[in-house]
C-alpha cells in the first residue's frame, strides 16, 4: 500500500510537468488553432535562459545577493520569452494565416528544431542547475499508519503549491481582465472577434507570451528538480497524448489529462511493467491516447469535432 | 533552345501517357543513370560513398515511401523511424531464422512485414486525421523502439541488444565494398521509384490525392476513404521497411534500436517537406540536401580557418534545418521540387520568351 501510494505521488508530479506543457499548448490552440509542438523547446529555452542568466547575471554586475539575481533572472527569461513570442508571431505565424492546421504544425515543428539549436548554440549544451532555494530534504508523511512513512519530497509539494497558483492565476487573468476576455473571443471565433475590433495580431503575440511564461514556470520547476537539459525538450512528445486524453480545447482537460498520464505510466511501471519485461513507461502514454482517440477522438473534455464539407 | 517540345507529336496514347513525355528529358534521365551505373562506381571516391551516397539512396527510399503518405495522401506520420526499424528487425530474423534465405528475399519480406505493421497502425486514419493521426503514429515509434530494446526475440537474443550482418551475399554475389554496396541501392531505389511515380500517376495515385484534398468530398465521389487511406499506409510501408532493411543490412551493418529512433522520423518529414510534399523528384533532392548540410557544415568553416567543434556544427544544422522549414512552409510550400519545375518551365522558353 505504501509502495503504490508513494508511486501515486511520484506520477501525480510528473503528470503536474505535463500538465504544465499541455497547458501552454492549450492556451495557444483556444486562441489561435496553432498546434504548438514547439511548447518543450520553449521550455528548454526558457530554462536555458533563466539557469544561465541566474549564473551571469552575478559576474557582470558583481551582485552578492543570489536571491536578487534570480529574479532578475526571471525578469530577463521573461523579456526573452516575450521576445521569442513577437518574432514567432511576426515571422512564422503571420505569414501563415488561413493555411491548413498540418501546415502550421509542421511550422513550429520547423521552430522546434530551431529553438533547439539556437538556444543550445547561445546558452550552452551542458546540464545547468536552477537553484531558486526549493527545499531538498525529502520528507515523511503518515508514519503512524505505514511503518517508515510515505516518502515525499518537499520541492514537489512547493511545485505543486506553484502550479495550481498559476492555473488560478490564469483562471483569473481569463475571466476578469479585458485583455483575458478578448482571449476567450478570439478562441471562440476569430473573424467574430476581429469584425468587432480585436486585434488578432496583439493577441497572438499575448497568447504565446503567457504560453511562454507557462513555459518558464514548467522550465524553472523541472530544471531545479532535474538540472536543465536537452532531454526537456522531450517532454513536448509526452505532452501530445496529454493534450488528446484532455481534449485540445479544454484547460482543465489539459490539468487532468497530464494527471492520468503521469499517475498511469509511473503505476503501469510499477505494476504492470515487469510482466513486459519493464519500460513500458516510453509507450504508455501513447498507447493510451492512441485507444482513446479510437473512443472518444474529442478527448475527455474537448468539444465535439464536427466535419462539414 | 536545345530544351523544348517543338516537332515532338505523340500519335497514340501510349505516347501521351510516358512519365517523360519530351525527348530531351529521356535522353538526360537515361545519360543520368547510365552515368550513375557505369561512371561513379570507378570514379567516387570511398568516403563519397560512404558519407554521401548510399546514406542518401537509403534516405531517398525512405522519403519516397513518406511522401506517398504524407505528400499524397495527406495522411501525417511521425512513426517513419519506427517503421524502419520494423523492416530492417524483420529482414534481419528472416534472414537469420530460415536457412538458405536469399538476403532480397529478407528485405522484401522485411518490407512486407512493415507493410503489416502500417496497416495495423493505419487504422486509426479512418476515424481521425492531423495531429490525433501524428499522436498514433507516435506510438507506433515508441512501441517499436521499446519491443526492439526488451523484446530479445526480436534481437535474436544477442546478449549486447544490437544485431549484426555478417555479408551481404546475393546469389554469389558478395556486396562488400562500398562501390558495391552503393549499386545494390541503388538498383533497389530505381525500381523502387519506377514503382512510387506510376503508382501516383495511376487511378490509385489519384485516390490518393483524392483524400488529400479533401476526404469527405472523395468519398461522396465514390472513393472508398478505408482503401484508399489503408493503400497509402500499405505501399508507404512496405517502401520504408525496404529502405530500413537496406539501412540496417548495408549501411550500418550492425546496429542498435537507436538507429531508428524518433530523430529518423523528423529527419524523414524534413526531407519531405524541403524537397517537396507530393512529388517524386523532391523526395531525392531533400534526401540529398538533408545528407550534404551537415558535412558542408561540418568542413566548410575549416576551410576558412574558423574552427567549428563538432556539437557547434550540429546546433547549427538543426537552425539551419528548422529555419529552411519553416522558410518553405512560407515561401515554397512544394519545397525544390517546384523550384526544378520553375527551372524547367523558364527553360522551355529561354533565349525566346514567346
Amino acid at each position: 500500500m505504501a509502495i503504490f501510494l508513494e508511486t501515486l505521488i511520484g506520477g501525480l508530479m510528473s503528470g503536474m510537468l505535463y500538465s504544465l506543457v499541455a497547458l501552454g499548448i492549450v492556451l495557444i490552440f483556444k486562441a489561435s488553432g496553432v498546434f504548438n509542438f514547439a511548447q518543450g523547446a520553449m521550455v528548454l529555452f526558457a530554462a536555458l535562459a533563466m539557469a544561465r542568466f541566474a549564473e551571469w547575471i552575478p559576474k557582470w554586475t558583481g551582485l552578492q545577493s543570489q536571491w536578487l539575481a534570480n529574479v532578475l533572472a526571471l525578469l530577463l527569461a521573461m523579456a526573452v520569452m516575450i521576445a521569442v513570442a513577437w518574432l514567432i508571431e511576426r515571422l512564422v505565424l503571420g505569414k501563415l494565416v488561413n493555411q491548413e492546421g498540418i501546415t502550421l504544425l509542421m511550422a513550429t515543428l520547423g521552430v522546434t528544431y530551431f529553438m533547439d539549436g539556437f538556444g543550445q548554440t547561445v546558452f550552452g549544451s551542458d546540464i545547468y542547475k536552477i537553484d531558486i532555494g526549493m527545499p531538498k530534504e525529502p520528507m515523511f508523511l503518515l508514519d503512524k499508519i505505514f511503518p517508515g512513512g510515505l516518502l515525499v519530497n518537499q520541492e514537489d509539494l512547493v511545485a505543486a503549491v506553484v502550479a495550481t497558483a498559476l492555473v488560478a492565476v490564469l483562471a483569473a487573468f481569463f475571466q476578469y481582465t479585458g485583455t483575458g476576455r478578448a482571449l476567450r473571443a478570439v478562441a471562440d471565433d476569430h473573424q467574430a472577434a476581429q469584425s468587432i475590433g480585436i486585434p488578432l495580431k496583439r493577441i497572438w503575440v499575448i497568447v504565446w507570451s503567457v504560453s511562454g511564461f507557462v513555459a518558464l514556470v514548467a522550465g524553472i520547476i523541472w530544471g531545479s528538480k532535474l538540472g536543465v537539459q536537452f532531454s526537456l525538450s522531450l517532454v513536448a512528445l509526452k505532452a501530445l497524448p496529454v493534450v488528446i486524453l484532455g481534449g485540445f480545447t479544454s484547460v482543465p482537460g489539459a490539468i487532468i489529462g497530464g494527471l492520468i498520464i503521469g499517475v498511469g505510466e509511473k503505476l503501469s511501471e510499477v505494476f504492470v511493467g515487469p510482466y513486459f519485461g519493464g519500460g513500458i513507461e516510453i509507450w504508455f502514454a501513447y498507447v493510451l491516447a492512441l485507444f482513446f482517440l479510437l473512443v472518444r477522438p474529442q478527448g475527455l473534455f474537448g468539444e465535439k469535432i464536427i466535419d462539414r464539407v | 533552345m536545345l530544351y523544348r517540345e517543338n516537332g515532338q507529336f505523340k500519335t497514340s496514347y501510349q505516347a501521351d501517357q510516358q512519365i517523360f513525355p519530351i525527348l530531351q528529358d529521356k535522353v538526360v534521365i537515361l545519360a543520368f543513370l547510365l552515368f550513375a551505373f557505369v561512371a561513379v562506381p570507378f570514379l567516387a571516391p570511398e568516403y563519397l560513398f560512404r558519407a554521401v551516397l548510399i546514406p542518401f539512396l537509403i534516405l531517398s527510399l525512405a522519403a519516397l515511401g513518406l511522401n506517398i503518405l504524407v505528400g499524397y495522401c495527406g495522411q501525417i506520420s511521425l512513426g517513419t523511424g519506427g517503421f524502419m526499424a520494423v523492416g530492417a528487425y524483420a529482414a534481419y530474423n528472416f534472414l537469420v531464422r530460415i536457412d538458405g534465405m536469399p538476403i532480397i528475399g529478407a528485405i522484401l519480406l522485411g518490407g512486407a512485414c512493415t507493410t503489416v505493421v502500417g496497416v495495423l497502425f493505419g487504422i486509426p486514419s479512418l476515424r481521425i486525421k492531423g495531429l490525433y493521426l501524428a499522436v498514433a503514429t507516435l506510438a507506433a515509434q515508441f512501441f517499436s523502439d521499446w519491443a526492439f530494446l526488451r523484446v530479445k526475440w526480436f534481437t535474436n537474443n544477442s546478449s549486447s541488444g544490437s544485431v549484426s550482418i555478417s555479408g551481404v551475399d546475393v546469389f554469389g554475389w558478395v556486396v562488400d565494398t562500398a562501390a558495391e554496396k552503393y549499386l545494390f541501392c541503388l538498383g533497389f531505389l530505381v525500381v523502387f521509384a519506377l514503382l512510387a511515380k506510376n503508382l501516383v500517376r495511376s487511378h490509385i495515385g489519384r485516390e490518393w490525392m483524392a483524400m488529400r484534398d479533401m476526404d469527405v468530398a472523395a468519398s461522396v465521389i465514390g472513393i472508398r476513404p478505408v482503401y484508399a487511406k489503408l493503400t497509402a499506409f500499405a505501399v508507404s510501408s512496405f517502401f520504408v521497411g525496404v529502405a530500413g532493411a537496406l539501412w540496417g543490412f548495408v549501411y550500418l551493418g550492425s546496429w542498435e534500436p537507436a538507429a531508428f529512433n524518433i530523430d529518423r522520423s523528423f529527419q524523414l518529414l524534413f526531407i519531405i517537406i524541403i524537397g517537396g510534399l507530393g512529388s517524386i523528384m523532391g523526395s531525392f533532392f531533400g534526401a540529398a540536401f538533408i545528407v550534404i548540410l551537415p558535412i558542408v557544415l561540418d568542413n566548410v568553416p575549416g576551410w576558412f580557418g574558423i574552427p567549428i567543434d563538432t556539437a557547434l556544427a550540429s546546433h547549427l544544422a538543426s537552425m539551419i534545418f528548422g529555419a529552411l522549414i519553416v522558410f518553405f512552409l512560407i515561401v515554397e510550400p512544394h519545397g525544390l521540387a517546384r523550384l526544378w519545375s520553375i527551372a524547367k518551365e523558364k527553360l522551355r522558353l529561354w533565349p525566346f520568351p514567346h
